[in-house]
Protein backbone atom coordinates (compact mmCIF):
# COMPACT_ATOMS: atom_id res chain seq x y z
CA UNK A 1 0.00 0.00 0.00
CA UNK A 2 2.62 2.42 1.40
CA UNK A 3 4.63 1.03 -2.36
CA UNK A 4 1.56 2.70 -4.74
CA UNK A 5 1.26 5.98 -2.60
CA UNK A 6 4.75 6.73 -2.95
CA UNK A 7 4.60 5.23 -6.48
CA UNK A 8 1.59 7.80 -7.13
CA UNK A 9 3.11 10.31 -5.38
CA UNK A 10 6.34 10.23 -7.74
CA UNK A 11 4.68 9.56 -11.14
CA UNK A 12 5.76 6.15 -11.78
CA UNK A 13 3.56 3.28 -12.42
CA UNK A 14 5.71 1.12 -9.85
CA UNK A 15 8.18 1.17 -7.51
CA UNK A 16 10.29 -0.89 -5.61
CA UNK A 17 11.80 -2.07 -2.52
CA UNK A 18 15.11 -0.02 -2.22
CA UNK A 19 14.04 2.58 -5.11
CA UNK A 20 15.21 6.49 -3.82
CA UNK A 21 12.15 8.05 -4.93
CA UNK A 22 11.52 11.76 -4.78
CA UNK A 23 7.99 12.62 -4.06
CA UNK A 24 5.32 14.91 -3.52
CA UNK A 25 4.46 15.34 -0.74
CA UNK A 26 0.37 16.78 0.20
CA UNK A 27 1.40 18.21 4.02
CA UNK A 28 4.29 18.92 5.73
CA UNK A 29 4.13 19.39 9.48
CA UNK A 30 6.05 20.75 12.17
CA UNK A 31 6.20 21.69 15.73
CA UNK A 32 7.54 24.48 18.40
CA UNK A 33 10.26 22.05 18.94
CA UNK A 34 11.69 20.74 15.10
CA UNK A 35 10.38 24.00 13.43
CA UNK A 36 12.64 26.52 14.11
CA UNK A 37 15.61 24.60 13.46
CA UNK A 38 13.87 23.66 10.18
CA UNK A 39 13.16 28.03 9.69
CA UNK A 40 16.79 28.49 10.38
CA UNK A 41 17.87 25.94 7.48
CA UNK A 42 14.83 26.70 4.96
CA UNK A 43 16.06 30.65 5.39
CA UNK A 44 19.73 29.29 4.47
CA UNK A 45 18.48 27.75 1.06
CA UNK A 46 17.69 30.89 -0.03
CA UNK A 47 13.68 30.62 -1.42
CA UNK A 48 12.22 33.11 0.33
CA UNK A 49 8.70 31.49 0.05
CA UNK A 50 6.68 27.97 0.55
CA UNK A 51 6.30 25.95 -2.13
CA UNK A 52 1.97 26.13 -0.78
CA UNK A 53 1.08 27.64 1.71
CA UNK A 54 -1.86 25.64 2.49
CA UNK A 55 0.17 22.33 2.51
CA UNK A 56 2.73 23.59 5.66
CA UNK A 57 1.09 23.08 8.80
CA UNK A 58 2.88 24.02 12.36
CA UNK A 59 1.11 23.26 15.62
CA UNK A 60 3.18 24.67 18.49
CA UNK A 61 2.00 21.64 20.81
CA UNK A 62 4.96 20.25 22.98
CA UNK A 63 6.77 22.96 25.36
CA UNK A 64 3.01 24.89 25.21
CA UNK A 65 1.12 26.55 26.20
CA UNK A 66 4.75 28.54 27.10
CA UNK A 67 6.57 26.61 29.79
CA UNK A 68 9.83 29.06 30.00
CA UNK A 69 11.26 31.72 28.36
CA UNK A 70 13.09 29.84 25.89
CA UNK A 71 10.15 27.96 24.69
CA UNK A 72 8.36 30.81 24.09
CA UNK A 73 11.07 32.64 21.80
CA UNK A 74 11.01 29.19 20.10
CA UNK A 75 7.10 29.16 19.28
CA UNK A 76 7.36 32.82 18.30
CA UNK A 77 9.75 31.96 15.77
CA UNK A 78 6.70 29.81 14.30
CA UNK A 79 4.35 32.38 14.68
CA UNK A 80 6.27 34.86 12.90
CA UNK A 81 7.31 32.55 9.96
CA UNK A 82 3.65 31.71 9.78
CA UNK A 83 2.66 35.58 9.64
CA UNK A 84 5.38 36.21 7.24
CA UNK A 85 4.41 33.21 5.03
CA UNK A 86 0.65 33.24 5.43
CA UNK A 87 0.69 29.58 6.82
CA UNK A 88 -3.26 28.81 6.39
CA UNK A 89 -2.63 25.67 8.97
CA UNK A 90 -0.62 27.29 11.89
CA UNK A 91 -2.34 26.42 15.62
CA UNK A 92 -2.50 28.96 17.96
CA UNK A 93 -3.24 28.20 21.71
CA UNK A 94 -6.68 27.79 22.16
CA UNK A 95 -7.12 26.71 18.74
CA UNK A 96 -4.33 23.66 18.82
CA UNK A 97 -4.42 20.32 19.89
CA UNK A 98 -1.38 17.13 19.88
CA UNK A 99 -0.56 17.50 16.74
CA UNK A 100 -0.96 14.16 15.54
CA UNK A 101 -4.64 14.15 16.94
CA UNK A 102 -5.34 17.47 15.56
CA UNK A 103 -4.46 16.68 11.94
CA UNK A 104 -7.19 14.06 11.12
CA UNK A 105 -9.39 15.71 13.33
CA UNK A 106 -9.07 19.73 10.81
CA UNK A 107 -9.08 16.95 7.69
CA UNK A 108 -5.70 17.77 7.01
CA UNK A 109 -4.73 13.87 6.01
CA UNK A 110 -6.88 11.48 3.98
CA UNK A 111 -6.19 8.51 2.57
CA UNK A 112 -3.73 7.74 -0.29
CA UNK A 113 -1.87 10.66 1.20
CA UNK A 114 2.13 11.38 1.19
CA UNK A 115 2.61 13.32 5.04
CA UNK A 116 6.05 14.76 6.26
CA UNK A 117 6.18 15.62 9.55
CA UNK A 118 9.56 16.76 11.58
CA UNK A 119 7.76 14.52 14.71
CA UNK A 120 8.47 10.85 15.07
CA UNK A 121 5.18 9.93 15.29
CA UNK A 122 3.85 11.46 11.80
CA UNK A 123 2.94 8.00 11.23
CA UNK A 124 -0.28 8.04 13.47
CA UNK A 125 -1.60 8.87 9.49
CA UNK A 126 -1.62 5.71 8.86
CA UNK A 127 -4.71 4.84 10.36
CA UNK A 128 -6.54 6.88 7.68
CA UNK A 129 -4.71 5.20 4.93
CA UNK A 130 -1.66 7.44 4.37
CA UNK A 131 1.32 7.05 3.86
CA UNK A 132 3.24 9.20 6.39
CA UNK A 133 6.45 9.70 8.31
CA UNK A 134 8.34 11.03 10.73
CA UNK A 135 11.30 13.28 8.98
CA UNK A 136 14.16 15.59 10.58
CA UNK A 137 14.06 19.58 10.64
CA UNK A 138 16.58 19.85 7.11
CA UNK A 139 13.88 17.36 5.44
CA UNK A 140 11.14 19.73 6.50
CA UNK A 141 12.80 22.63 5.54
CA UNK A 142 13.59 21.04 1.90
CA UNK A 143 10.12 20.05 1.74
CA UNK A 144 8.69 23.39 2.12
CA UNK A 145 10.63 24.97 -0.75
CA UNK A 146 10.18 22.48 -2.92
CA UNK A 147 7.32 20.29 -1.91
CA UNK A 148 9.28 17.33 -2.10
CA UNK A 149 11.54 14.82 -0.06
CA UNK A 150 13.47 11.63 -1.01
CA UNK A 151 11.92 8.46 0.01
CA UNK A 152 13.86 4.67 0.14
CA UNK A 153 11.01 2.83 -0.59
CA UNK A 154 10.94 0.15 1.99
CA UNK A 155 9.68 -3.50 2.24
CA UNK A 156 6.74 -4.18 3.87
CA UNK A 157 5.71 -6.26 7.01
CA UNK A 158 2.20 -7.73 7.38
CA UNK A 159 0.28 -8.19 10.60
CA UNK A 160 -3.26 -9.91 10.43
CA UNK A 161 -5.06 -9.60 13.66
CA UNK A 162 -8.13 -12.03 14.11
CA UNK A 163 -10.20 -12.99 17.47
CA UNK A 164 -12.26 -10.67 19.49
CA UNK A 165 -9.95 -8.62 21.64
CA UNK A 166 -11.02 -9.10 25.32
CA UNK A 167 -12.77 -6.24 28.24
CA UNK A 168 -10.73 -3.11 27.99
CA UNK A 169 -8.35 -4.40 24.99
CA UNK A 170 -8.14 -1.00 22.65
CA UNK A 171 -5.20 -0.57 20.26
CA UNK A 172 -2.38 0.16 22.60
CA UNK A 173 -2.73 -3.22 24.13
CA UNK A 174 -2.22 -4.78 20.41
CA UNK A 175 0.16 -2.43 19.27
CA UNK A 176 2.46 -3.12 22.69
CA UNK A 177 1.64 -7.05 22.28
CA UNK A 178 3.03 -6.47 18.79
CA UNK A 179 6.47 -4.17 19.97
CA UNK A 180 7.16 -6.90 22.24
CA UNK A 181 6.95 -9.84 19.53
CA UNK A 182 9.11 -8.16 16.80
CA UNK A 183 11.57 -6.00 19.47
CA UNK A 184 12.23 -2.13 19.09
CA UNK A 185 13.91 -2.54 15.76
CA UNK A 186 11.70 -5.28 14.31
CA UNK A 187 10.37 -2.76 11.40
CA UNK A 188 13.50 -0.76 11.17
CA UNK A 189 13.35 0.66 7.40
CA UNK A 190 10.08 -1.36 7.16
CA UNK A 191 6.32 -0.33 6.59
CA UNK A 192 3.94 -2.06 8.77
CA UNK A 193 0.72 -3.01 7.41
CA UNK A 194 -2.27 -3.74 10.24
CA UNK A 195 -5.28 -6.07 8.91
CA UNK A 196 -7.27 -8.74 9.38
CA UNK A 197 -10.60 -9.29 10.79
CA UNK A 198 -10.27 -7.85 14.44
CA UNK A 199 -9.19 -4.82 12.99
CA UNK A 200 -12.54 -3.76 11.16
CA UNK A 201 -13.99 -3.67 14.68
CA UNK A 202 -10.92 -1.62 16.03
CA UNK A 203 -12.24 2.32 16.46
CA UNK A 204 -10.55 4.79 14.86
CA UNK A 205 -9.07 6.02 18.08
CA UNK A 206 -7.92 2.62 18.57
CA UNK A 207 -6.61 2.84 14.82
CA UNK A 208 -4.59 5.92 15.53
CA UNK A 209 -2.72 4.55 18.67
CA UNK A 210 -1.37 1.96 16.83
CA UNK A 211 -0.26 3.31 13.86
CA UNK A 212 0.94 5.86 16.02
CA UNK A 213 3.44 3.41 17.51
CA UNK A 214 4.69 2.13 14.57
CA UNK A 215 7.88 4.26 14.98
CA UNK A 216 8.82 2.02 18.70
CA UNK A 217 9.39 -0.49 16.13
CA UNK A 218 11.59 1.31 13.68
CA UNK A 219 9.02 1.15 11.41
CA UNK A 220 8.67 3.93 8.70
CA UNK A 221 5.12 3.50 7.63
CA UNK A 222 2.22 2.16 10.14
CA UNK A 223 -0.82 1.87 7.93
CA UNK A 224 -4.32 0.69 7.21
CA UNK A 225 -6.49 -0.72 4.60
CA UNK A 226 -9.28 2.05 4.31
CA UNK A 227 -12.71 0.59 5.39
CA UNK A 228 -16.11 1.94 5.86
CA UNK A 229 -15.34 3.36 9.37
CA UNK A 230 -12.02 4.93 8.01
CA UNK A 231 -14.74 6.19 5.02
CA UNK A 232 -17.04 7.06 7.57
CA UNK A 233 -14.14 9.60 9.72
CA UNK A 234 -13.20 11.15 7.06
CA UNK A 235 -16.92 12.24 5.50
CA UNK A 236 -17.71 13.22 8.85
CA UNK A 237 -15.13 15.98 8.45
CA UNK A 238 -16.42 17.30 5.26
CA UNK A 239 -13.58 14.99 3.00
CA UNK A 240 -14.75 13.28 0.00
CA UNK A 241 -11.62 14.21 -2.43
CA UNK A 242 -9.78 10.76 -1.13
CA UNK A 243 -7.51 8.42 -2.94
CA UNK A 244 -7.91 4.78 -1.89
CA UNK A 245 -5.23 2.37 -2.14
CA UNK A 246 -5.53 -1.10 -1.37
CA UNK A 247 -2.70 -4.20 -1.57
CA UNK A 248 -2.78 -6.48 -4.31
CA UNK A 249 -3.79 -10.04 -3.36
CA UNK A 250 -0.12 -11.02 -4.73
CA UNK A 251 1.58 -8.29 -2.74
CA UNK A 252 5.44 -9.43 -1.68
CA UNK A 253 5.79 -9.48 1.64
CA UNK A 254 9.27 -9.83 3.93
CA UNK A 255 6.97 -11.30 6.53
CA UNK A 256 3.54 -11.62 7.61
CA UNK A 257 2.59 -12.11 11.52
CA UNK A 258 -0.88 -13.99 12.28
CA UNK A 259 -1.91 -12.75 16.30
CA UNK A 260 -4.87 -13.58 17.70
CA UNK A 261 -6.53 -10.90 19.83
CA UNK A 262 -8.02 -13.58 22.13
CA UNK A 263 -4.65 -14.58 23.64
CA UNK A 264 -3.59 -10.86 24.33
CA UNK A 265 -3.89 -9.47 27.65
CA UNK A 266 -4.03 -6.02 28.95
CA UNK A 267 -0.63 -4.84 28.02
CA UNK A 268 2.11 -2.94 30.29
CA UNK A 269 5.68 -1.92 29.03
CA UNK A 270 8.11 -1.94 31.47
CA UNK A 271 11.33 0.61 31.66
CA UNK A 272 13.52 1.80 29.61
CA UNK A 273 11.87 0.06 26.22
CA UNK A 274 8.66 0.08 24.23
CA UNK A 275 9.11 -3.46 23.59
CA UNK A 276 9.33 -4.68 27.23
CA UNK A 277 5.60 -5.55 26.98
CA UNK A 278 4.13 -7.67 29.55
CA UNK A 279 0.96 -8.67 30.78
CA UNK A 280 -0.33 -6.30 33.20
CA UNK A 281 -1.98 -8.64 35.39
CA UNK A 282 1.52 -10.32 36.03
CA UNK A 283 3.46 -7.26 36.93
CA UNK A 284 3.68 -7.96 40.70
CA UNK A 285 3.67 -5.48 43.16
CA UNK A 286 4.55 -1.96 40.98
CA UNK A 287 4.10 1.14 43.04
CA UNK A 288 3.52 4.60 41.45
CA UNK A 289 3.51 8.22 42.05
CA UNK A 290 1.75 9.41 39.38
CA UNK A 291 -0.70 8.57 36.00
CA UNK A 292 -0.75 10.47 32.58
CA UNK A 293 -3.75 10.31 30.36
CA UNK A 294 -3.08 11.68 27.06
CA UNK A 295 -0.75 12.14 24.41
CA UNK A 296 -0.73 11.80 20.80
CA UNK A 297 -1.28 7.62 21.51
CA UNK A 298 -3.78 8.11 24.12
CA UNK A 299 -5.58 11.43 24.60
CA UNK A 300 -8.27 10.81 22.27
CA UNK A 301 -12.50 10.00 23.07
CA UNK A 302 -12.54 6.39 23.76
CA UNK A 303 -9.45 6.70 25.92
CA UNK A 304 -11.30 9.65 28.19
CA UNK A 305 -14.38 7.79 28.37
CA UNK A 306 -12.79 3.94 29.50
CA UNK A 307 -10.73 6.44 32.18
CA UNK A 308 -13.96 7.98 33.06
CA UNK A 309 -15.77 4.84 33.19
CA UNK A 310 -13.10 3.32 35.96
CA UNK A 311 -12.79 6.36 37.87
CA UNK A 312 -16.46 7.57 37.93
CA UNK A 313 -17.12 7.66 41.76
CA UNK A 314 -14.33 6.81 42.69
CA UNK A 315 -10.79 9.09 44.02
CA UNK A 316 -7.28 8.60 43.18
CA UNK A 317 -4.97 7.00 45.95
CA UNK A 318 -3.95 10.13 47.92
CA UNK A 319 -0.39 9.44 46.91
CA UNK A 320 -1.30 10.00 43.33
CA UNK A 321 -0.99 12.56 41.18
CA UNK A 322 -2.99 11.88 38.20
CA UNK A 323 -3.12 14.09 35.23
CA UNK A 324 -5.38 13.74 31.84
CA UNK A 325 -4.79 15.79 29.08
CA UNK A 326 -7.44 15.81 26.58
CA UNK A 327 -5.36 15.68 23.31
CA UNK A 328 -7.45 18.50 21.53
CA UNK A 329 -9.68 21.40 21.95
CA UNK A 330 -12.49 19.52 20.40
CA UNK A 331 -11.78 16.30 22.39
CA UNK A 332 -11.72 18.86 25.53
CA UNK A 333 -15.17 20.22 24.98
CA UNK A 334 -16.74 16.82 24.10
CA UNK A 335 -15.36 15.05 27.43
CA UNK A 336 -16.90 18.25 29.06
CA UNK A 337 -20.18 17.91 27.42
CA UNK A 338 -20.43 14.51 28.48
CA UNK A 339 -19.52 14.97 32.29
CA UNK A 340 -16.03 13.58 31.82
CA UNK A 341 -14.26 16.83 33.27
CA UNK A 342 -16.56 16.54 36.40
CA UNK A 343 -15.71 12.79 36.85
CA UNK A 344 -12.09 13.48 36.48
CA UNK A 345 -11.78 16.31 39.08
CA UNK A 346 -14.14 14.39 41.13
CA UNK A 347 -11.89 11.74 41.71
CA UNK A 348 -8.74 13.88 42.33
CA UNK A 349 -7.48 13.90 39.16
CA UNK A 350 -5.92 17.18 37.17
CA UNK A 351 -6.94 17.89 33.73
CA UNK A 352 -5.15 19.80 31.37
CA UNK A 353 -5.11 22.24 28.23
CA UNK A 354 -3.48 20.28 25.13
CA UNK A 355 0.17 19.64 25.15
CA UNK A 356 2.77 16.79 24.79
CA UNK A 357 4.35 18.37 28.35
CA UNK A 358 4.97 15.32 29.97
CA UNK A 359 5.50 12.63 27.77
CA UNK A 360 8.67 13.83 26.86
CA UNK A 361 9.48 15.54 30.36
CA UNK A 362 8.84 19.03 29.03
CA UNK A 363 6.40 19.71 31.59
CA UNK A 364 2.91 19.49 33.52
CA UNK A 365 4.10 16.82 35.30
CA UNK A 366 8.10 16.34 35.76
CA UNK A 367 8.99 13.08 37.38
CA UNK A 368 11.57 13.35 40.22
CA UNK A 369 14.58 11.48 41.22
CA UNK A 370 13.16 7.58 42.04
CA UNK A 371 9.41 8.08 41.25
CA UNK A 372 7.65 5.78 38.92
CA UNK A 373 4.58 7.30 36.28
CA UNK A 374 1.89 4.76 34.68
CA UNK A 375 1.08 6.70 30.92
CA UNK A 376 -0.85 6.22 27.97
CA UNK A 377 1.98 7.79 26.42
CA UNK A 378 4.52 6.12 23.90
CA UNK A 379 8.33 5.96 25.17
CA UNK A 380 9.47 5.17 28.34
CA UNK A 381 13.36 5.41 27.88
CA UNK A 382 15.90 6.19 30.43
CA UNK A 383 14.79 10.03 31.30
CA UNK A 384 11.58 10.49 28.92
CA UNK A 385 9.53 11.79 31.61
CA UNK A 386 12.17 13.70 33.75
CA UNK A 387 14.86 12.73 35.80
CA UNK A 388 17.05 9.94 34.74
CA UNK A 389 16.82 7.83 37.12
CA UNK A 390 12.57 7.77 37.14
CA UNK A 391 10.62 5.87 35.25
CA UNK A 392 7.55 5.10 32.75
CA UNK A 393 5.31 2.40 32.23
CA UNK A 394 3.26 2.10 29.10
CA UNK A 395 0.00 0.79 28.90
CA UNK A 396 -3.45 2.21 27.28
CA UNK A 397 -6.19 3.83 29.65
CA UNK A 398 -7.59 1.46 31.46
CA UNK A 399 -4.83 0.25 33.28
CA UNK A 400 -3.72 3.90 33.99
CA UNK A 401 -7.09 4.52 35.54
CA UNK A 402 -7.38 1.57 37.37
CA UNK A 403 -3.92 1.96 38.85
CA UNK A 404 -4.44 5.95 39.82
CA UNK A 405 -6.95 4.46 41.68
CA UNK A 406 -4.77 1.66 43.84
CA UNK A 407 -1.39 3.73 43.30
CA UNK A 408 0.17 0.61 42.27
CA UNK A 409 0.19 -0.86 38.61
CA UNK A 410 -3.30 -2.94 38.38
CA UNK A 411 -5.89 -4.30 36.15
CA UNK A 412 -9.75 -2.84 35.97
CA UNK A 413 -11.06 -5.70 37.63
CA UNK A 414 -9.19 -5.21 41.29
CA UNK A 415 -10.88 -1.81 41.69
CA UNK A 416 -14.40 -1.80 40.23
CA UNK B 1 38.15 11.74 3.80
CA UNK B 2 40.03 9.78 6.25
CA UNK B 3 39.25 10.15 9.74
CA UNK B 4 41.29 8.82 12.40
CA UNK B 5 40.56 8.86 16.22
CA UNK B 6 40.17 6.80 19.34
CA UNK B 7 36.89 5.19 20.10
CA UNK B 8 34.05 5.76 22.57
CA UNK B 9 31.88 2.31 22.52
CA UNK B 10 27.95 2.33 23.90
CA UNK B 11 25.50 -0.45 23.47
CA UNK B 12 22.41 -1.05 21.90
CA UNK B 13 18.93 1.13 21.41
CA UNK B 14 20.77 4.37 22.42
CA UNK B 15 17.72 6.86 22.22
CA UNK B 16 17.82 10.41 21.17
CA UNK B 17 16.04 10.93 24.59
CA UNK B 18 19.38 10.02 25.99
CA UNK B 19 21.68 11.55 23.37
CA UNK B 20 19.71 15.13 24.14
CA UNK B 21 17.35 15.31 26.57
CA UNK B 22 13.42 16.70 25.40
CA UNK B 23 14.21 18.95 28.49
CA UNK B 24 16.90 21.01 26.38
CA UNK B 25 15.43 21.02 23.09
CA UNK B 26 13.78 24.71 23.78
CA UNK B 27 16.83 26.12 22.05
CA UNK B 28 18.53 25.52 18.83
CA UNK B 29 21.87 26.56 19.93
CA UNK B 30 24.36 24.09 18.98
CA UNK B 31 27.23 25.00 21.42
CA UNK B 32 24.35 24.88 23.92
CA UNK B 33 22.68 21.46 23.13
CA UNK B 34 26.57 19.78 22.55
CA UNK B 35 27.23 21.23 26.24
CA UNK B 36 23.95 18.32 27.03
CA UNK B 37 24.90 15.69 24.80
CA UNK B 38 24.65 11.93 25.83
CA UNK B 39 24.00 13.46 29.65
CA UNK B 40 21.86 11.36 30.96
CA UNK B 41 23.60 8.09 29.17
CA UNK B 42 27.07 8.69 29.87
CA UNK B 43 27.95 11.61 32.68
CA UNK B 44 31.61 11.97 31.99
CA UNK B 45 31.15 11.75 27.84
CA UNK B 46 32.23 15.49 28.03
CA UNK B 47 35.92 14.81 29.49
CA UNK B 48 35.97 11.17 27.03
CA UNK B 49 34.99 13.29 24.11
CA UNK B 50 37.73 15.67 23.99
CA UNK B 51 40.39 12.79 23.49
CA UNK B 52 38.00 10.44 21.83
CA UNK B 53 36.03 11.60 18.77
CA UNK B 54 34.74 8.62 17.30
CA UNK B 55 31.27 6.77 19.02
CA UNK B 56 30.44 3.15 18.13
CA UNK B 57 27.61 1.74 19.06
CA UNK B 58 25.20 -1.58 18.93
CA UNK B 59 21.88 -1.86 17.02
CA UNK B 60 19.55 0.46 16.25
CA UNK B 61 21.49 4.03 17.33
CA UNK B 62 19.22 6.71 17.53
CA UNK B 63 16.05 5.44 17.71
CA UNK B 64 13.01 7.06 18.94
CA UNK B 65 12.15 10.81 18.31
CA UNK B 66 13.05 12.61 15.18
CA UNK B 67 14.98 15.69 16.61
CA UNK B 68 17.41 16.94 14.41
CA UNK B 69 19.15 17.97 17.86
CA UNK B 70 20.34 14.71 18.21
CA UNK B 71 23.35 14.29 15.57
CA UNK B 72 23.79 18.07 15.51
CA UNK B 73 25.07 18.17 19.38
CA UNK B 74 26.99 14.75 18.59
CA UNK B 75 28.17 17.14 15.63
CA UNK B 76 28.63 20.24 17.56
CA UNK B 77 30.30 18.19 20.82
CA UNK B 78 33.45 17.30 17.91
CA UNK B 79 31.98 13.63 17.39
CA UNK B 80 33.63 12.85 13.74
CA UNK B 81 31.86 9.39 12.90
CA UNK B 82 29.46 7.45 14.02
CA UNK B 83 29.78 3.05 13.52
CA UNK B 84 26.90 1.34 14.44
CA UNK B 85 25.69 -2.52 13.31
CA UNK B 86 22.55 -0.16 12.66
CA UNK B 87 21.06 3.16 12.84
CA UNK B 88 17.09 4.03 13.43
CA UNK B 89 15.67 5.63 10.11
CA UNK B 90 14.69 9.04 10.97
CA UNK B 91 18.49 9.66 13.15
CA UNK B 92 20.13 8.09 9.64
CA UNK B 93 18.43 10.53 7.46
CA UNK B 94 19.05 13.47 10.32
CA UNK B 95 22.94 12.51 9.88
CA UNK B 96 23.00 12.61 6.75
CA UNK B 97 21.57 15.17 6.15
CA UNK B 98 23.69 17.21 8.43
CA UNK B 99 26.88 15.91 7.40
CA UNK B 100 27.45 13.78 10.02
CA UNK B 101 28.82 10.26 8.42
CA UNK B 102 27.40 6.90 9.74
CA UNK B 103 28.71 3.54 9.01
CA UNK B 104 26.99 0.36 9.06
CA UNK B 105 29.00 -2.72 10.00
CA UNK B 106 28.20 -5.47 12.35
CA UNK B 107 31.91 -6.97 12.16
CA UNK B 108 33.67 -3.47 13.32
CA UNK B 109 30.56 -2.62 16.21
CA UNK B 110 31.46 -6.16 17.55
CA UNK B 111 34.99 -6.41 17.38
CA UNK B 112 36.53 -2.66 18.17
CA UNK B 113 36.52 -1.97 21.81
CA UNK B 114 36.03 1.25 23.84
CA UNK B 115 39.39 3.93 23.43
CA UNK B 116 41.04 1.74 20.25
CA UNK B 117 41.94 4.21 17.97
CA UNK B 118 40.37 3.60 14.27
CA UNK B 119 41.00 4.86 11.31
CA UNK B 120 37.80 5.15 8.72
CA UNK B 121 38.34 5.83 5.15
CA UNK B 122 34.96 6.81 4.33
CA UNK B 123 35.46 7.12 -0.36
CA UNK B 124 36.56 3.28 -0.05
CA UNK B 125 34.39 2.27 2.49
CA UNK B 126 37.04 1.05 5.11
CA UNK B 127 37.18 0.62 8.74
CA UNK B 128 40.49 0.27 10.51
CA UNK B 129 41.18 -1.00 13.84
CA UNK B 130 44.92 0.30 14.55
CA UNK B 131 45.10 -0.79 17.58
CA UNK B 132 43.93 -4.84 16.66
CA UNK B 133 45.44 -4.54 13.06
CA UNK B 134 41.47 -5.42 11.77
CA UNK B 135 39.99 -3.98 8.79
CA UNK B 136 36.25 -4.19 8.02
CA UNK B 137 34.61 -3.02 4.48
CA UNK B 138 31.38 -0.55 4.51
CA UNK B 139 29.01 -1.45 1.85
CA UNK B 140 29.15 1.46 -0.56
CA UNK B 141 25.95 4.40 -0.17
CA UNK B 142 23.43 5.05 -2.84
CA UNK B 143 24.65 7.14 -5.12
CA UNK B 144 21.97 9.89 -4.72
CA UNK B 145 22.69 9.92 -0.52
CA UNK B 146 27.04 10.16 -2.05
CA UNK B 147 25.57 13.31 -3.58
CA UNK B 148 23.90 14.52 -0.60
CA UNK B 149 26.96 14.15 1.46
CA UNK B 150 29.53 15.27 -0.87
CA UNK B 151 27.82 18.72 -1.20
CA UNK B 152 27.64 19.05 2.41
CA UNK B 153 24.72 18.03 3.58
CA UNK B 154 20.78 18.10 2.02
CA UNK B 155 20.30 21.77 2.42
CA UNK B 156 23.03 22.55 0.09
CA UNK B 157 22.26 19.99 -2.18
CA UNK B 158 18.94 21.80 -2.14
CA UNK B 159 20.34 24.89 -3.13
CA UNK B 160 22.89 23.91 -5.73
CA UNK B 161 19.92 22.09 -6.95
CA UNK B 162 18.08 25.43 -6.76
CA UNK B 163 20.52 27.19 -8.43
CA UNK B 164 21.26 25.05 -11.29
CA UNK B 165 17.43 24.96 -12.58
CA UNK B 166 17.50 28.41 -12.49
Amino acid sequence: MAQKILADHSGKEFVEEGEIVNASVDIVLGNDITMPLAIEEFKKIGAGKVFDNTKVVMVPDHFTPNKDIKSAEQCKILRNFAGEHNIINYFEIGEMGIEHALLPEKGLVLSGNLVIGADSHTCTYGALGAASTGVGSTDVAVAMVTGKLWFMVPSTLKFIYSGNPGNWITGKDLILYTIGLIGVDGALYKSMEFSGPAVEGLSMDSRFAMANMAIEAGGKFGIFEVDKKTEEYMRSKGKTDYKIFKSDADASYEKVYEIDCADIELQVAAPHLPSNARNAKDLGDIKLDQAVIGSCTNGRMEDLEMAAEILKGKKVKKSMRTIIIPATQKIYLEAMKKGLLEIFINSGCVVSTPTCGPCLGGHMGVLAKGERAIATTNRNFVGRMGHPKSEVYLSGPAVAAASAIAGRIVVPGEVI
Amino acid sequence: MIIKDKVIKYGNNVDTDVIIPARYLNTIDEAELASHCFEDLDGDFKEKVKERKIIVGGENFGCGSSREHAPLSIKASGIKAIIAKSFARIFYRNSINTGLPLLVSVEASDSIKDTDEVEIDLGNGEIKDITTGKTFKVPPLPDFIQKVISSGGYMKFTREELAKSK
